[in-house]
């Protein structure tokens, strides 16, 4: 390219705090014309609060965008559109009733005009699939569509309005491998006429299939960028991941018993999410098992069998020694099960409830708070307080509806919930996510303090760091499959990085595709 | 504009926009009195003179309010789990369809076994009819909504096949109707000499029952939670499907309750016109109580002062009877906006 390259985008030093959370702590990063940059990072990374800020939902706290050298408007959506940036979002915004052609004129057309020049925008939609290979009728109903014809229609859309530089959010995640190279053609051919793209993904290899330049986000922080040509997926893989080295923060002791062993287990899919596929584990007493891993590679799966939420289809899971027939939540926690669920809003409390209400919400049946059907809120009152002194749950007492305490009170109570009654096995799923830095301690101590009387520990958690600070034993899970065990001194971030790429399990298994 | 949850509402916020849906309702019906050309003060007055001001107008109130209590607890305890029962008129007609089953010399008892008996086998019968859509909802997914609705037509119609055939009074001079209730059957006057039978007792204590089962039972803790957060009700090992089927169970016998105390106290036997709709009117009473047991009392007490003293308000000043639907239609609406207002705040962008 002989020509100077034109700045497209700029993204100036944004930043963005939601209370104590610091979404984005002052990211920049440039687009030139005719570029696609990635921006690679994990779940609460910060992305969509970035792009939202671009787009004018957001009114950031300091720091400016600019598109074509020109100073957008802070929270103004309409500038943004107007200024030529389109957006393709991971759930679609189509109204399902109506043909494709109306779904992309709509909103552009003005209301007024009586002439609806349906031809012009008919000729228009079909010049466009023409140039750009994105196959679709303009009189298909978008109900009958598929997934990958629907995110054509929400690309043609964005090009119908004339875009110049068009966001992709997770544009993958739906489709099919085929669908995908259709998708990397579109866009190839996106770039050549002009436009910029930026391509939101955690999915390493299409980043660097697709993209020219990659910027990681971390925690909101902007931890680098590379061009794709100057790096590789293991070097995305640990940056993604955080790398900054650790000092384990914990002596080894001897492994005891193994309380849970999962034998062989395999899951179905989960949307498209893999599910567990032929997967052994054992959780030893005072232990802390990690299990890292790309987001959305089995990790549900793997958090539902170990919570009693879903049984294998085939394989076994067993509990100090005997193999389970019935298998639930409940069942679950009375086995003395720990369950630290990765959506503490959604699925670990109920917002309106009180602490209360909430303190009891997995036990309310044992003898500890109800007798034959009637509940005793003397007992239960009296154990929520006594979860809000020892935890440190800083609320306005124990009948305080949970939506009002801050993440980190809310999961202090949840720890609470499930340490009081003394679990042998603790499941926790993104424990720390969204947290502050005190939060975050106080949960890694009180999950060491269980390991060292015996618990055995299962942690979950997209945060290498996180990981590589606590467990005894690393597994990575990718596509569903679980790596070999690493011990506290054979793993590197560059070869956890490798197995996290999906690599590393063909010398073991034979490979699938 | 956009609407903005308000975290932790002021005690202004949670009292003044359901004052405000009450004034601007009584606007309403005032705009609508002056239209048909009264003057909407002394139209106010005649109804409230209607509904409550002589000891006959206030024992119609009570009597006209008990089956809105029952619809109305029905309504209120299935919403509480997010289980929307809409089918309180079809379940009503089983619980009268029972009781005329068997109060019609079947079981020729004394009145101390024989009501009792009725009671539960009404009870059976409303939560049987709940147990079909309710099953179809945890089984297969299908709209409750929809299914609850529907019932309400087919029940109908099944009651009017029966009242056409088997059921007919063969007495009844051809009328689609069915035989009357033997003495010990009928519920008796709770106090001698006054219109008020023993349903509205019932009623009352059925109130306080589902009030003591929602706060302090387990199903009432399980009900309240799979109605505010199935996903977080599910993990926490609460079995989602059979607590929707509990909570479809209770509400259908306790509309059934409604069929039974129309029968039994006050029509001495089943016709096709038994309930001038209260199943869907217990709906409304169960939103304007704001899904409160107790506060389902106080609203159909309210509903049925309404409907009773437009009825006495219409003879006195020529305005028709269709203003208490439009008040109720109106403080319904109005209120709906109005709990919402309590939870939102709207923003201007």
């Amino acid at each position: 390219m002989a020509d100077a390259p034109v700045e497209a985008l700029s993204l100036n030093a944004i930043t963005k705090r939601f209370g104590e959370l610091t979404a984005n702590d002052a990211v920049g990063f440039s687009v030139d014309k005719g570029e696609v940059v990635a921006l690679l990072g994990e779940n609460g990374a910060g992305k969509t609060t970035l792009m939202n800020i671009l787009f004018g939902q957001y009114t950031a706290d300091s720091g400016t965008v600019a598109v074509f050298g020109k100073t957008l408007p802070p929270g103004n959506s309409r500038a943004a559109l107007d200024a030529g940036v389109g957006m393709v979002h991971q759930h679609f915004s189509l109204a399902e009733n109506l043909t494709v052609q109306e779904n992309i004129t709509l909103g552009v057309r003005s209301l007024f005009s009586l002439r609806s020049g349906r031809a012009t925008a008919r000729a228009k939609i079909i010049d466009l699939s023409k140039k750009f290979h994105l196959v679709v009728s303009p009189d298909a109903r978008v109900a009958s569509l598929t997934v990958g014809e629907r995110q054509r229609v929400e690309i043609l859309k964005a090009l119908y309005r004339d875009v110049r530089i068009l966001i992709l959010d997770e544009p993958t995640a739906v489709l099919t491998p085929q669908e995908t190279d259709d998708l990397f053609a579109t866009l190839r051919l996106a770039i050549e006429s002009g436009l910029s793209i930026i391509f939101i993904s955690h999915k390493l290899h299409e980043v660097m299939a697709i993209a020219d330049r990659v910027v990681v986000l971390r925690h909101g922080k902007m931890i680098g960028g590379a061009r794709t040509q100057d790096t590789d997926k293991h070097a995305l893989a640990a940056m993604m991941m955080g790398t900054e080295a650790t000092a384990p923060q914990v002596e080894p002791i001897n492994p005891g018993p193994a309380l849970l062993e999962l034998q062989d287990v395999t899951t179905p899919n989960i949307g498209t999410a893999p599910g567990l596929k032929s997967v052994s584990l054992a959780l030893r007493a005072g232990q802390i098992i990690g299990l890292a891993g790309v987001s959305g590679n089995g990790q549900a799966a793997m958090a539902d069998v170990v919570g009693g939420l879903r049984s294998p289809s085939s394989g076994y899971v067993a509990l100090n020694g005997t193999r389970i027939q019935k298998w639930n939540p409940r069942t679950a926690v009375q086995s003395g099960i720990a369950r630290i669920p990765e959506d503490r809003h959604k699925t670990g409390t109920i917002s309106d409830f009180d602490l209360t209400e909430n303190a009891i919400l997995e036990r309310y049946k044992t003898a500890a708070f109800s007798t034959s059907g009637w509940l005793n809120w003397r007992k239960s009152r009296a154990f929520a307080q006594s979860i809000i002194d020892k935890y440190d749950v800083r609320c306005p007492g124990a009948d305080t509806p949970i939506r009002l305490l801050s993440g980190g009170n809310m999961q202090k109570l949840i720890l609470g919930r499930v340490l009081e009654a003394d679990p042998q096995i603790i499941l926790a799923n993104q424990p720390v996510r969204g947290l502050d830095i005190g939060a975050v301690n106080y949960v890694h101590g009180q999950l060491l303090a269980a390991r060292d009387r015996g618990a055995a520990v299962l942690l979950i958690s997209e945060d290498l760091d996180e990981v590589m600070a606590l467990s005894d034993v690393i597994h990575v899970i990718a596509g569903g499959r679980l790596s070999p065990a690493f011990g506290r001194a054979e793993m590197t971030p560059a070869q956890l990085g490798t197995w996290m790429a999906g690599q590393g399990f063909d010398e073991v298994v034979t490979h699938a595709s | 504009m956009r609407l903005e949850p308000i975290k932790n509402p002021s005690l202004a916020r949670n009292l003044l926009p359901p004052a405000l849906a009450l004034g601007a309702t009584v606007v309403i019906a005032s705009l609508l009195a002056m239209a048909a050309g009264a003057n909407p003060f002394s139209v106010f007055g005649l109804i409230l003179r209607g509904a409550f001001g002589s000891q006959f107008a206030l024992l119609e109130t009570l009597n006209r309010a008990t089956p809105l209590i029952f619809t109305g607890l029905a309504a209120a305890v299935a919403f509480r789990a997010k289980f929307w029962n809409i089918g309180a008129e079809a379940q009503l007609y089983a619980g009268a369809l029972l009781t005329v089953m068997l109060g019609t010399g079947v079981l020729p008892w004394p009145s101390i076994a024989l009501l009792p008996t009725l009671v539960v086998f009404s009870i059976l019968a409303g939560a049987f009819v709940l147990l079909i859509p309710a099953l179809l909802k945890t089984r297969f997914g299908v709209d409750e909504v929809v299914t609850t609705l529907l019932f309400n037509f087919i029940f109908l119609l099944f009651i009017s096949m029966l009242l056409e055939g088997p059921l007919k009074d063969p007495m009844g001079m051809g009328w689609p109707k069915s035989a009357r209730l033997i003495d010990e059957a009928r519920l008796p006057r709770l106090v001698d000499g006054l219109r008020l039978h023993w349903g509205f007792a019932l009623a009352i204590l059925s109130a306080f029952v589902i009030w003591i089962i929602q706060t302090r039972s387990t199903l009432g803790y399980e009900m309240r939670a799979v109605g505010l957060n199935k996903q977080a009700a599910a993990f926490a090992g609460i079995p989602v499907n059979l607590v929707l089927v509990k909570t479809a169970l209770l509400s259908g016998g306790l509309a059934a309750l409604a069929g039974f105390s129309e029968v039994a106290g006050v029509k001495a036997s089943l016709t096709l016109d038994l309930s001038p709709g209260f199943g869907y009117t217990g709906i409304i009473v169960a939103m304007l109580a704001l899904l409160h047991p107790l506060g389902v009392v106080v609203a159909a007490l309210f509903v049925a002062g309404i409907f009773v003293g437009a009825d006495s308000m219409s003879r006195a000043a020529g305005v028709p009877t269709y203003l208490a639907d439009i008040m109720l239609a109106a403080a319904l609406l109005l209120m709906v906006l109005a709990i919402m207002l309590t939870r939102f705040r709207v923003v201007r962008d």
